[in-house]
């Protein structure tokens, strides 16, 4: 089964391409999600790509995370439904409280660009479950505000439950703990700030991101073969099997 | 009743601040070597339509926690003055 990838669409987004090249070229289907759908079109896995949703205005992603779409991104995800925001839409995602902690400037209030290495922390989650633990990745970053925090109890929290998905091996922004990547309690939401679209093919100069994306598309064709026998639900999303009540 | 209502955010003590830590860097380039304790923060003003003060504070406190502030890294002080109509 052909797995179906959702791109979110917020104004002043501007990496929805490259996800959309990148895993249409591993054989799935994408689609580009406005950010004022109510619905998920059917898609089995939603990216939240890197940009500037909303112009960072406020705070990154602070604005983004009222679109109507993060309604029903919301109840994707509480359905164990995959999710993973790269970057800004990693911000996104800790605006949006669907992941603990938050991205702020980056020490030295130094704009990154440049391929980082990165060390894979576990393989239980949507975008790891392909790799080999311990792996070392090597995938560009590209940002100013990727230096993760969060308060001591939660950082404890995600450390006991093996919730760091990558860490940095040379930490390019001052990062708590050298965090690049965490997910959720279901382990089926993730956020990184690397981004896997921009080394997924050897003209990008690395083909490292393709094991993370396809953990992403093994997640979203899983996620799609039980859309398929889960019955409709009635509601606006469709196929989308939803869960009552927020985490 | 209207309010004139004063939001400051700051970042929280014991989050990095690293503009405030670069203009604290620059500052002694001016002759100013005395200067130190430099915080960056954003100030907003708006007005509140409320029945009275503590109603109008309550109102933007939920406003910051919800929206305005990220209370993972940043801290935030109210302050309220009634608007005076003719």
């Amino acid at each position: 089964m052909t797995a179906r990838i959702g791109v979110v669409l917020f104004p002043g987004t501007n990496c929805e391409h490259d996800i959309v090249h990148a895993v249409t070229r591993m054989g799935a289907e994408a689609e580009i999600l406005f950010h004022d759908r109510h619905d998920l079109g059917g898609a089995d896995a939603v990216v939240i790509p890197g940009g500037f949703a909303h112009g960072d205005y406020l705070r990154t992603g602070a604005i983004a995370r009222f679109s109507p779409i993060m309604e029903a991104v919301r109840r994707h995800a509480a359905a164990a439904g995959p999710v993973v925001g790269i970057c800004n839409g990693f911000q996104v995602l800790c605006e949006a409280g669907m992941l603990p902690g938050a991205l702020q400037k980056n020490a030295g209030l130094r704009f990154v660009c440049a391929p980082v290495r990165l060390r894979v922390e576990t393989t239980a989650s949507v975008l790891t479950s392909a790799a080999e633990p311990g792996q070392v990745l090597r995938i560009p970053v590209n940002h100013f505000e990727g230096n993760y925090v969060c308060d001591r109890a939660t950082l404890e929290r995600l450390r006991a439950d093996d919730r760091v998905v990558l860490r940095y091996l040379d930490n390019p922004n001052g990062s708590l703990d050298d965090i690049a990547g965490i997910c959720d309690e279901g382990r089926n939401v993730v956020g990184l700030m690397p981004h896997p679209e921009r080394a997924s093919e050897s003209i990008l100069g690395s083909t490292d991101g393709v094991v993370l994306l396809r953990s992403l598309l093994d997640a979203a064709g899983a996620a799609g073969a039980v859309n398929a026998t889960v019955p409709a639900s009635g509601s606006a999303s469709g196929s989308m099997p939803v869960v009552a009540g927020s985490r | 009743m209207k309010f004139e209502v004063t939001v400051e955010i700051s970042r929280r003590e014991g989050i990095l601040d690293p503009e405030g830590t670069e203009i604290e860097r620059v500052v002694p380039a001016l002759g100013y070597t005395n200067v130190t304790g430099v915080r960056m923060g954003r100030t907003m003003r708006l007005v509140v339509d409320a029945a009275d003060e503590a109603a109008a504070n309550d109102q933007v406190d939920e406003m910051c926690r919800r929206l305005l502030a990220n209370p993972v890294i940043e801290d935030y002080r109210i302050s309220l003055s009634a608007l005076e109509t003719a």
